[in-house]
């Protein structure tokens, strides 16, 4: 009897400890990277800006890196009007309701870290990688300052940057916390 | 022996007027059951036959760009362009590699990647940041696993005609590669790591944060597709699988995994983001579905007479335990045949036997997933929200409604959504 009170006991010593062998590799396949290969391939920006690299950019400095690289090419010198994605808000939306102004990147995005990740990793289009830190910086401060996000005459960089308070911020829905087995949303029967 | 030539001729020739080429089975076997090569046509060879052998020219099954009428490829500004695989002329479940619906932000702008270049890296919060090569890759355990793949954007709306322009954006395809967790547990990942980000070398490159439960239970970084090496357009050399998650999740040319902190918000993230949490719960998991592909839109039916009404159900719930068919509009269900295994986040094939009397009707089909999930009509949807049911009601989250087909006296096929 005793025995069988002290089972589960047991028993979660087991799991313990054979969670603790599953963390030793077991196959030894592949290889350490250097912790330069880490840094020179990790291009993931937590809302946090913990990834972050050095460097600083303003709007006037954003807007001049926007004409130099022909981002109005695509997007129109002003941010719309152009074959890509506008970048603009859309007029005649309620200030109080970021959600009125459309689908554009450096308005809805709930972080500036998305904005400057996004420019950071998926433009220019055919060029991407080839810009800057300080162009980033500079091309996410022109294109938050023309939203009406900043100032003009704000400086970015990786301590400011994840302070902006962005219009979105605290609007969107949480996804679900996913575990195995569960329905898409309680009390919904399809 | 040049006598029988009319004869086979004619035995062709009635095959096809029987049913465009579609019941086969149904064709009577009287005559041409003896071989007569001399009356054959035969298809040239050639090396490429030889190497890398290709269908008949008399099936012409192919796929086209979504949403129907969307610009032609190639599409130079990042704008998406996705390619619909053709639902009505499958069989079985598995969807061919050719035929494999796309999904993607550049067209046909598609890396070309040589795998003895590529690595997958996976570092952030774990014990052992490690890279991998292709070849390090291939001598891990691997398992082979049958899971569709769906577009969140795969909706019938009542101006879509076919089953490829209503649901062609889901496929289905027989996966090789590692489970993710064998990968991660090799890495070690630390307590309490919560959310995986996944990123390819295509400019967006993927990069969605995904839960740590999910990453463990059950996704794959997968080499393998349908017996051969993935297709450059399904992420060649390699790609993650995360079944039963809207096709987004599913990283292509996958190359670093970071295991996080927190939800990454990343760009594919911010791009779904909604304010309704049960919007967004709906978008999350894929839902019970179903459709029927035979007969459907833009089909037509020879005359009365039996058909075997065929069609594919899946879910991200799990398996397919129920598939429901009604030849009446909805007032009557019953039960289908489900074809073979309904194997867990996998298109499952399912028949069901009717006779056609020849006068007009509706043919529906709705599902029921192991988690007890019922596929719902646009109805049903409406009616739990609350909201007013019209065409340009959107089912919330992804869209997993009942296609209704309406069959018209003459046997042609229609998009009933209304």
């Amino acid at each position: 009897m005793r025995f069988l009170r002290l089972l589960p006991v047991l028993l979660l010593m087991l799991m313990a400890s054979s969670s603790a062998l599953a963390q030793s590799p077991t196959y030894g396949v592949g290889r350490t990277p250097t912790a330069e290969e880490i840094r020179a391939w990790d291009i993931s920006i937590s809302p946090t800006g913990e990834e972050l690299p050095p460097g600083r950019g303003t709007p006037v400095e954003g807007a001049l890196v926007y004409q130099r690289k022909r981002c109005g090419g695509c997007h129109g010198p002003e941010g719309e009007g152009a074959r890509a994605d506008r970048l603009v808000k859309r007029d005649g939306g309620s200030d109080a309701d970021p959600w009125a102004w459309g689908r554009v990147l450096p308005i809805r995005a709930p972080y500036a870290t998305v904005v400057w990740d996004y420019i950071n990793r998926g433009m220019p289009l055919n060029r991407e990688g080839t810009l800057t830190a300080d162009e980033v910086y500079a091309l996410t401060a022109y294109l938050l300052y023309i939203n009406d996000v900043i100032a003009e005459d704000e400086v970015l960089d990786a301590q400011s940057l994840p302070q902006i308070e962005m219009p979105n911020r605290d609007t969107f829905a949480r996804v679900p916390d996913w575990e195995p087995g569960m329905p898409r949303l309680l009390g919904y029967p399809y | 022996m040049g006598s029988k030539r009319p004869n086979r001729r004619g035995f062709l020739k009635g095959g096809a007027a029987l049913a465009g080429g579609l019941t086969l089975g149904a064709v009577e076997p009287v005559r041409g059951q003896t071989p007569r090569s001399e009356a054959l046509d035969f298809i040239k060879g050639s090396d490429e036959l030889i190497a890398y052998g290709e269908r008949s020219r008399f099936v012409t099954s192919v796929r086209i760009a979504h949403p129907p009428g969307s610009r032609p490829s190639p599409d130079e500004f990042g704008l998406v362009f996705h390619v619909a695989a053709p639902l009505q002329d499958s069989v079985g479940v598995i969807t061919p590699s050719s035929l494999h619906f796309v999904g993607t932000t550049r067209g046909s702008f598609i890396p070309d990647i040589d795998p003895r270049e590529h690595r997958l890296m996976i570092h952030g919060m774990v014990d052992r940041p490690l890279t991998f090569t292709m070849e390090e890759l291939k001598r891990l355990p691997s398992v082979t696993r049958t899971h569709f793949i769906e577009c969140a954007g795969n909706s019938s709306r009542p101006d879509r005609r076919t089953a490829q322009e209503t649901h062609g954006m889901t496929s289905c395809a027989e996966w090789t590669g590692v489970p993710l967790s064998v990968l991660l547990e090799e890495a070690g990942v630390k307590d309490g790591a919560p959310w995986i980000v996944c990123e390819g070398t295509e400019e967006v490159k993927g990069s969605s944060s995904i839960p740590m439960a999910k990453a463990m239970e059950d996704c794959l970084v997968a080499y393998g597709m349908n017996g051969e090496a993935l297709r450059p357009q399904q992420g060649f050399p390699l790609r993650l699988m995360v079944p039963g998650f809207e096709g987004i999740f599913h990283t292509k040319y996958l190359r670093r995994i970071k295991v996080v902190d927190r939800y990454y918000m990343t760009y594919n993230d911010y791009g779904h983001l909604t304010q309704d949490s049960d919007a967004a719960a709906l978008g999350y998991q894929i839902g019970p579905k179903s459709v029927i592909t035979f007969p459907s839109g833009g089909q037509e039916l020879p005359g009365r007479g039996f058909y075997e009404i065929s069609g594919l159900a899946w879910s991200g719930g799990g398996a397919i335990r129920r598939v429901e068919v009604s030849t009446d509009g909805g007032r009557n269900w019953s039960d289908a045949e489900i074809k073979g295994t309904a194997y867990r986040m996998a298109h499952t094939r399912f028949g069901f036997s009717w006779n056609w009397d020849g006068t007009e009707t509706e043919l529906r089909s709705r599902c029921t997933d192991e988690l007890g999930q019922v596929q719902p009509s646009r109805a049903q949807v409406a009616e739990f929200f609350e909201v007013p049911l019209g065409p340009s009601f959107r089912v919330p989250g992804r869209d997993n409604s009942i296609q209704p087909w309406r069959v018209a006296s003459d046997g042609s096929v229609h998009n009933a959504i209304s």
